[in-house]
């Protein structure tokens, strides 16, 4: 079983990539729709994303009130 | 055969596979406009000389987002001092016209292939589903979200849901409206084939010029067999759209997702519920 502190790092990697930033200029309490500069269809395209590198599935309405990146490592770390 | 439309295009190109491009931004909403060009896309299923049909869609975000509901919460905002039944004979016609296109392509005597990315909700969805096969990329979600507006699918797709997959997973697409990604909708059998990102339109090709290959008038006698559309859950479909349009939830959830800014503005935000 994985927690969110194992997710984490994957997760901010994957979507500093994603979304063109350098990892080491996002943090684990920002509201990754302004970190990352992101809208909704970009926000799904990330969980799409996530869920092919996680191997799981992440119904939206788990990730719908997420804001941080630990928030959403969080919701990943209960599926993994 | 050559259409240029102002927000699909389509030709015929060799071996008879028209293929469909919609390049209406921001992602294809299907509002009378679209409708209209989406009929001459029902008469191009049954021409001559066209053997399958590639639907795609040439806008960044996705296939298609569904019907322009920014359109209809105009619409039904400026007749709001008419009488319901007004506005609803309004929204019948709307419907029938759309069904008519969309019973005529999903009955088309040819294959046809959905070459799917990014966003497909909605009437989007229900546009994937009247084609006999779905091609997507990695990108693709599909979703019906409309029980966000106190409202159904009501372009046929739940019929055309149930003729491919299990009720339990319509119920979770319907009853929670949350999106499901390309890997799983090819779990469940939705989707035909998962390619790499932006290799969706090239293997929808290379399977059209396969289903080509066949007797045209065998794939014509096989298609009708195996694409029934059942026609009286169509037409309650349109009935029970109808009535929950005429009911008092629909305009307030029009208005509101007009004026929506949330990160997944398919989803019903916490005041729905109330």
């Amino acid at each position: 079983m994985s927690t969110a502190n194992d997710v984490l790092p994957r997760l901010m990697t994957l979507a500093a990539e994603r979304f063109g930033k350098r990892s080491s200029e996002l943090r684990p309490a920002d509201d990754l729709f302004d970190a990352l500069g992101i809208d909704s269809v970009e926000a799904m395209s990330l969980v799409t994303a996530l869920e092919e590198r996680f191997g799981i599935e992440i119904p939206d309405y788990e990730v719908q009130d997420v804001r941080t990146f630990e928030e959403l490592a969080t919701v990943i770390a209960r599926r993994v | 055969m050559r259409y240029e439309g102002t927000q699909l295009s389509f030709d015929l190109g060799h071996g008879g596979v028209v293929e469909v491009r919609l390049h209406r931004e921001p992602c294809n909403e299907i509002g009378l406009v679209m409708l209209g060009e989406l009929e001459r896309v029902a008469e191009a299923a049954h021409a001559p000389g066209v053997r399958a049909m590639v639907i795609t869609s040439a806008v960044k975000r996705g296939f298609c987002a569904g019907a322009d509901l920014r359109e209809l919460h105009r619409e039904n905002a400026s007749r709001a001092s008419e009488p319901v039944e007004a506005r609803v004979r309004e929204v019948r016609g709307f419907l029938d016209r759309i069904h008519a296109a969309f019973d005529a392509i999903d009955a088309a005597p040819i294959t046809t292939i959905a070459a799917v990315h990014g966003v497909c909700f909605g009437g989007g969805f229900e546009l994937a589903l009247t084609c006999d096969l779905i091609v997507a990329d990695k990108s693709a979600r599909f979703c019906f979200p409309e029980l966000r507006l106190g409202l159904i699918p009501g372009f046929g797709g739940i019929p055309r849901l149930e003729r491919d997959v299990g009720n339990a997973v319509i119920r979770d697409l319907l009853l929670t409206g949350r999106s499901l990604g390309a890997a799983r909708a090819q779990e469940i059998g939705l989707v035909s084939q998962l390619v790499a990102p932006g290799e969706h339109l090239s293997v929808a090709h290379r399977v059209a010029e396969q289903a080509c290959r066949f007797d045209a008038a065998t794939t014509k006698v096989a298609k009708a067999f195996l694409k029934p559309i059942p026609k009286e859950r169509l037409a309650r479909e349109k009935d029970v759209f109808c009535e929950l349009f005429a009911g008092p939830v629909v305009a307030k959830a029009l208005a509101r997702f007009d004026a929506d800014t949330s990160a997944m503005p398919y989803l019903p935000a916490k005041q729905d519920s109330a």
